[in-house]
């Protein structure tokens, strides 16, 4: 257990902040808060040193602030010291690119990721994977994710890390897995507020940022309703579809 | 005029009068897109014998659109405008073919159709409010936007009235030939820190902003004090100072109208005659007027983006009425609502608060973690008389010092704190319907 406060850092939301990703920071301390866990909650620009923290967040970005954001992290160096410290990461969309070994810059030319995850991003073809997501995580106690995804870019995972999980509705990497984990690292193309679609994903990785295996439960049924709701919305879809092209 | 695009305006008028005499709708696209249709250069044909003047931007266009219509009807003369908000193309066509042939035409573009507008109408005057992010799941990067105002201005006449604090749209407007730079202002930043010139930082201070490649908010022709007490005034170049009152609340719509007034000095009316005619508009395609909804006076506003949404929780953050927030994802919406994610709803903590809405679920989780204490109504009828019931406006509940002060109007509507309804675009949309003018 930690001896004070769990720090959280978003990183560089003037960069990386297109999709409401600073949502994923937000649901974090306050679910530790509503443990009587005090948490510090830092928007951290790009403009300063990235501070030490337990838990950083990285989010979605335009082309330009993706390989911006890139160069001053590599530059800058805590991120990868931290994870080596055993810092949880978790990167949605372009962060998910990010912290891969390479991904496309606007032109398709390569850019080198931080290389906390082994997975390796290419561009897509014409069409954008745009829509609900639904993902059978292979995380432990995670279960069934809900999100929404909106990205060019497909991913291979390497023999370095596992995917998250199986897609069930959805694009994901492209090859019906979504995400990659290895480690405390996790990155998937959930995007934006991924966290508050999906709790016991949070707890997870508060889990292993408080180093408690035991977080007390806490009242999330306006989460519950809201993953009912996605699930139904996007679930049938696929599964009406389906009976069409078994007819 | 060719026969082929006579047969076309006629077309537009009647298809048009049509549709609403039948109910099927505004009218206003449906015969726009049969005029295309028969002559596709009804719109350079339309708009080669008047003047024509743009506004466009990602916040606050219908009403700078109506404003600025405002001001130019001041000056005497004819003017059409599509003020129902259909900003494309057949949209045009429709509000000019509704009106003589000379007559000003004062035109809503979308921000992706104004190359195409500039190209076709050669405005005289271009009013150029904001950019930024708008239902990213189905537009383009602000970035490639403001890139394509740059490159259509290089090769336009006609001057350009541009906000000079917002960075993207300064990128855009400043390849014009005659631009006059207002201070609009800029509420919501986070889409600007990239600079479009360089892809380096944009830096804000108190004094404008500024690019390390040296792009920078050029000095203002016409700049805005904004007073403690809310008080706006437009100062001009040649030390006109002028007071911006508007029967419309926000500052936001206060500074729009300084750039609608300085568009107006360029199409030869004078500014503080604009301002007045301006003053005088009470809402604009039902925004920010009052309505009845089921018998409960409600403010109908509208938010389409988390720039909008910031501007109008400043609106209503100082009151202490009730407030309805309504949230679709219906593909005008944009079907991906993440972006709640980044509107302040921490402004709404300690007040009467109910969530509506087909995505009213997502709303809910995200006023839980803001802190904000609500209910979840999913009808946004219903929605509003909850809201109402909360803050004690029914009969029998209401606080007693109220009940002495409320009167009945003459339609039925109690005289009492309006409930605040924020919608995004069909939410507000499918409520405006529901209600009454009151």
């Amino acid at each position: 257990m930690l001896s004070r406060p769990l720090r959280i850092v978003v990183v560089y939301p003037d960069l990386l902040g297109t999709y409401g990703d600073g949502g994923n920071g937000l649901v974090l301390a306050r679910r530790a808060e509503r443990r009587g866990i005090p948490a510090e909650l830092i928007q951290a620009t790009s403009d300063d040193p990235l501070p030490s923290a337990d838990l950083y967040t990285l989010g979605g970005g335009e082309d330009g602030p993706q390989v911006q954001a890139t160069e001053s992290l590599t530059d800058d160096g805590t991120l990868a010291r931290a994870v080596e410290n055993g810092a949880v990461v978790f990167a949605v969309c372009a962060g998910y690119q990010i912290v891969g070994t390479t991904f496309p810059a606007a032109d398709g030319t390569a850019v080198p990721g931080l290389g906390l995850l082994d997975v390796t991003t290419v561009k897509g073809g014409a069409r954008r994977a745009v829509g609900e997501i639904v993902v059978d995580a292979d995380l432990p106690g995670v279960g069934r994710l809900t999100g929404f995804e909106n990205h060019g870019g497909v991913t291979a995972t390497g023999p370095g890390v596992r995917a998250l999980g199986r897609v069930r509705v959805g694009v994901g990497n492209g090859d019906h897995t979504d995400g990659a984990w290895s480690g405390r690292v996790v990155g998937t193309y959930l995007h934006g507020p991924a966290l508050a679609r999906n709790p016991a994903l949070a707890d997870l990785l508060l889990s292993w940022a408080t180093g408690s295996d035991e977080l007390a439960p806490l009242d999330d049924h306006l989460e519950q309703a809201l993953r009912r709701e996605r699930f139904d919305a996007a679930l049938p879809r696929r599964y009406r579809l389906q009976r069409r092209w078994e007819r | 005029m060719t026969a082929r695009t006579r047969a076309a305006v006629l077309a537009t008028a009647s298809l048009n009068g049509l549709s609403r005499r039948l109910g099927l709708g505004g009218g206003t696209v449906v015969g726009g897109r049969l005029g295309l249709a028969i002559a596709p250069n009804l719109l350079e044909v339309l708009g080669s014998a008047r003047t024509v003047a743009v506004v466009s931007g990602t916040n606050g266009k219908t009403t700078t659109t109506r404003l600025l219509a405002a001001a130019l009807e001041e000056a005497g003369s004819p003017v059409v405008t599509n003020a129902t908000g259909s900003n494309m193309p057949a949209g045009h066509v429709a509000a000019m073919a509704a009106g003589p042939p000379n007559a000003t035409a004062v035109l809503e573009v979308d921000e992706g159709y104004v190359p195409a507008i500039v190209h076709s109408l050669a405005p005289a005057a271009v009013v150029l409010l904001n950019l930024s992010r708008d239902q990213l799941d189905r537009s383009n990067e602000v970035r490639m936007v403001a890139a394509r105002w740059r490159g259509t201005f290089a090769a336009a006449g006609g001057t350009v009235i541009a906000n000079a604090d917002d960075p993207l749209v300064v990128f855009g407007a400043q390849s014009a030939h005659s631009v006059v730079w207002v201070a609009g202002g800029m509420r919501w930043r986070s889409d600007a820190s990239g600079c479009p010139a360089c892809g380096g930082r944009i830096r804000f201070d108190a004094h404008g902003w500024s690019s390390e490649c040296g792009f920078a908010r050029p000095k203002p022709d016409v700049d805005v004090d904004e007073g403690p007490d809310g008080t706006t005034t437009a100062v001009f170049a040649d030390g006109r100072r002028l007071a911006v009152v508007l029967a419309i609340p926000g500052s936001f719509n206060r500074r729009n109208a300084v750039l609608a007034a300085a568009a107006a000095e360029v199409l030869g009316v004078p500014a503080d005659r604009a301002l007045s005619a301006m003053g005088r508009i009470e809402g604009v395609a039902g925004r920010f007027s009052l309505h009845s909804v089921r018998g409960v006076p409600t403010r109908l506003l509208l938010a389409k983006n988390p720039a909008g949404w910031a501007e109008l929780l400043d609106l209503v953050a100082p009151g202490s009425s009730p407030v309805v927030v309504a949230i679709n994802a219906r593909v005008a919406d944009g079907r991906d609502p993440s972006w709640l994610w980044d509107v302040p709803f921490e402004r709404l903590a300690g007040r009467s608060v109910v969530a509506t809405g087909e995505r009213s679920a997502d709303l809910s989780v995200r006023l839980d973690y803001a802190g904000v204490t609500h209910e979840r109504v999913v009808d946004p009828t219903d929605a509003v008389a909850v809201a109402s019931r909360l803050a004690g406006h029914t009969e029998g509940s209401q606080p007693e010092k109220h009940v002495e002060d409320k009167r009945v109007e003459d339609n039925g509507v109690e005289e009492q704190e309006p409930v605040e309804f924020i919608g995004n675009y069909t939410a507000f949309h499918d409520l405006l319907r529901a209600s009454r003018a009151s």
